[in-house]
């Protein structure tokens, strides 16, 4: 099926095709849905068939490139549209293609009922299109065309009900703002792109890797390529400084937040961190920065979202959090373990957003967690699922979530230092801690909602089955990548898949140091018993001593505002960036370049054929004499000129 | 035989007088008979020349410019007569309105 693998992104082009520009004809939702559903969960069917065919060979033969057509040929740039099928592109193909139909399935009983069904089914596929070529694309460009179309989806689904208010004002300016930051980051990429092409004079990942493995090219010159793909991937993957649009992307529909914003299209940054390794591991000083600036946003992330209220927000953030971790796996060279924290974040952060959505769903369209409590009894489905996800992505063993992050944290000690794994740790307790308050506020208690008016029901079927599905996926997701102590002789399963993708970039970082078995059982053990006295405090002070959060927040008045207001981030931008530019824009690019300079000429042109025209007119006297004695003299000077001039 | 000079200044006179009766009088049936005279000065020079060169084209052209002019005398004399239905003057100082 290998070969097929091009029908993976045919399939959502076509499917978004039909129900955009026969959606609204269609009309009937279940077409509509099991079109948009189908057209996904074919594609997983053939990325499934092509990675049992891939697992079943030697691991040397496991790469392949289908070549469909040359699409620029400008000198010595040739860039064909090729999709390159090896461990790396099926492990993400994999997570998006089968994430996407469960939550596909899950928007089809989530959007019941909204006046644009199918334009919504239309992104969504054009989405998958957008990310299958992100992921297969065999060159830059390719993945650029993916990277900007997936950033196209983000902002037509953030600005999908965009009529409605989001916070102080709507959910456009949620989606241009999304967009807006996101080009920033594009820029940089683009910037790393033609640094690439100037380097290796090709943009084709196979080509620059050989170079890059062959040819010696300078350490500045790499750290600048680095520095640039890495500014792309902060954009895109929302980390220090360019993380302010996700937040703001929860005024899309909730499956949007899950599908794009938490499981794949925010990932898109790692997968291609990790695919440029090489790059990245030949430029020491871009990993320590790649692994500073990932530490730091998930420990800023994961304090902000210990105090909102908004059960989105806390689950924005969060993601904004995990993706630090992932970023941190590639800063410190554990690259397989980023991307196994990729795979089990999209297992249980989509289910987690799936059971805010059925939430939301089943309270009318209410978010903040203060006024939920006690759902545990009317959404018991809902419930069980998010609890599994909710221990998933604290890290209690033998959850999915366990095994990645641990894994990235003993990678964070062993090949970058006790302070990285320290601060790490810090971040998996406020995690957990953080999550159960979400689930303790939301399920347990009292209910704390006006019963008269609000009668909180569980999901149909088609909502809640996606949900199962996730929390399995979550439950026994992480034993494909059982880490080398427990496992025994065949080690680490997911590491031996991903190896010979990273094996040139390892052979470059080679700063594995030696460290014992007993170092890396007592530190799992420290966080999995940190994990589970959070989650103990969490439960404590939320369901049994609501005073203790209550006196803490008044004791530290400032810190509680300080992280209610996210750190005055947004406000801060606003001053030193936007603000600025808005000036600018208003009193020069506006009232002097536009009105004075370009309407100026404009006018002045005009006014001035005014004028003269005014004057010239006069001429035209209305009496016919007057013309007579004009026209006499001229054939008197036409006479006179032909007389003497010949 | 009466030198051509004659024939050419007599046409060049009635010419003259055409021009000056168009470019000075008001009334326009006195400038619509000026500018025949006009047309009937270039007959003459037509006429002459004919005769003198032995060709008969000449005589030709002068048919075909009565003809013109008894044409053209026929449409501007209805229009004159429109004008004054509707201005009540041939004045041609009066009638300009056609401008800016």
């Amino acid at each position: 099926m290998t070969q097929y693998i091009y029908l993976t992104v045919v399939l959502p082009l076509a499917g978004f095709l039909i129900n955009g520009l026969f959606g609204s004809k269609i009309k009937n939702e279940k077409v509509i849905g099991w079109i948009g559903s189908g057209a996904i969960g074919i594609s997983f069917l053939i990325v499934l068939s092509a990675f049992f065919q891939t697992l079943g060979l030697p691991a040397e033969e496991r790469q392949h490139i289908v070549s469909l057509f040359n699409w620029l040929s400008v000198g010595s740039l040739q860039v064909s549209i090729a999709y390159q099928v090896d461990q790396l592109s099926l492990t993400m193909a994999l997570i998006v293609t089968g994430v996407g139909f469960v939550i596909h399935v899950y928007s089809i009983g989530y959007m019941h009922g909204d006046k644009s069904f199918w334009r919504f089914f239309a992104y969504l596929n054009l989405f998958i299109f957008a990310m299958m070529n992100l992921i297969l694309a065999d060159n830059f460009v390719l993945l650029f065309l993916g990277w900007e179309g997936v950033g196209l989806c983000s902002y037509l689904l953030i600005g999908f009900w965009y009529d409605r208010k989001f916070e102080k004002s709507t959910t456009s300016d949620a989606a241009k703002k999304a967009f807006v930051v996101n080009r920033i980051g594009d820029f940089g990429f683009l910037l790393g792109m033609f640094l690439i092409f100037l380097t290796f004079n090709t943009l084709n990942f196979n080509e620059v890797f050989a170079r890059a493995n062959a040819m010696h090219v300078s350490t500045t010159i790499y750290s600048f390529i680095a520095l640039f793909l890495f500014i792309g991937a902060t954009g895109k993957s929302a980390q220090i400084p360019l993380f302010v649009w996700l937040p703001d992307a929860m005024a899309g529909p909730t499956p949007v937040s899950a599908l794009i914003h938490a499981a794949t299209m925010v990932t898109a940054g790692v997968y291609m961190v990790a695919r440029c390794s090489i790059l990245f591991a030949s430029a020491p000083a871009i990993m320590t920065v790649v692994a500073v600036i990932g530490l730091l946003t998930a420990l800023f992330a994961a304090t902000i979202g210990l105090v909102q209220n908004d059960i989105k927000k806390v689950l924005a953030y969060s993601t904004v959090s995990q993706l630090g971790y992932m970023f941190l796996a590639m800063g410190v060279g554990a690259f397989s373990a980023g991307i196994f924290h990729v795979m089990t974040h999209a297992f249980f952060k989509a289910l987690l957003f799936l059971g805010a959505g059925s939430v939301i769903h089943g309270m009318h369209d209410q978010q903040d967690i203060q006024k939920y409590g006690g759902l545990k009894k009317e959404m018991p489905t809902t419930y069980k699922t998010f609890l599994i996800a909710a221990i998933a992505i604290s890290g209690i063993p033998p959850l999915s979530g366990f095994f990645s992050k641990d894994e990235i944290l003993w990678s964070a000690y062993a090949n970058a230092g006790f302070i990285y794994w320290f601060i790490g740790v810090v971040t998996a307790l406020l995690t957990a801690f953080y999550m159960f308050r979400l689930l303790n506020l939301t399920f347990e208690g009292k209910p704390r909602y006006d019963a008269h008016h609000v009668h909180p029901h569980e999901s149909p079927k088609l909502m809640t089955v996606p949900l199962m599905i996730l929390a399995v996926l979550s439950i026994v997701g992480g034993f494909i990548g059982i880490p080398e102590i427990f496992a025994g002789e065949h080690g680490n399963n997911f590491h031996g898949w991903l190896e010979p993708i990273f094996a040139n970039a390892q052979i470059r970082l080679s700063h594995f140091g030696s460290h014992t078995h007993f170092e890396e059982i007592l530190l799992m053990a420290i966080s999995v018993i940190g994990a589970a006295a959070s989650i103990y405090f969490a439960r404590h002070i939320y369901l049994k001593n609501q005073s203790i959060a209550e006196n803490t927040s008044a004791k530290f008045i400032g810190i509680y505002r300080l992280l209610l207001n996210k750190y005055f981030v947004d406000e801060a931008y606003d001053k030193a960036v936007v603000q600025p530019i808005f000036k600018v824009s208003e009193s020069f690019l506006w009232k002097i370049t536009d009105v004075k300079l370009i309407d100026g000429l404009v006018n002045g042109t005009a006014s001035v054929i005014d004028v003269v025209s005014g004057k010239v007119r006069k001429l035209q006297t209305g009496v016919a004499q007057t013309y007579a004695v004009v026209m006499m003299l001229g054939i008197v000077a036409a006479l006179f000129w032909i007389i003497y001039s010949l | 035989m009466i030198p051509i000079e004659y024939y050419l200044i007599l046409s060049a006179f009635m010419f003259i007088a055409g021009v000056v009766g168009v470019l000075t009088r008001k009334n326009a049936i006195i400038v619509f008979m000026s500018i025949e005279l006009m047309l009937n000065a270039a007959n003459l020079s037509f006429v002459t020349f004919s005769s003198f060169l032995g060709n008969n084209i000449g005589q030709l052209f002068v048919f075909f410019v009565m003809t013109v002019a008894a044409a053209e005398s026929a449409v501007g004399l209805a229009i004159i007569i429109a004008l004054f239905r509707n201005k009540l003057t041939i004045n041609i100082d009066e009638i300009n309105i056609l401008k800016w």
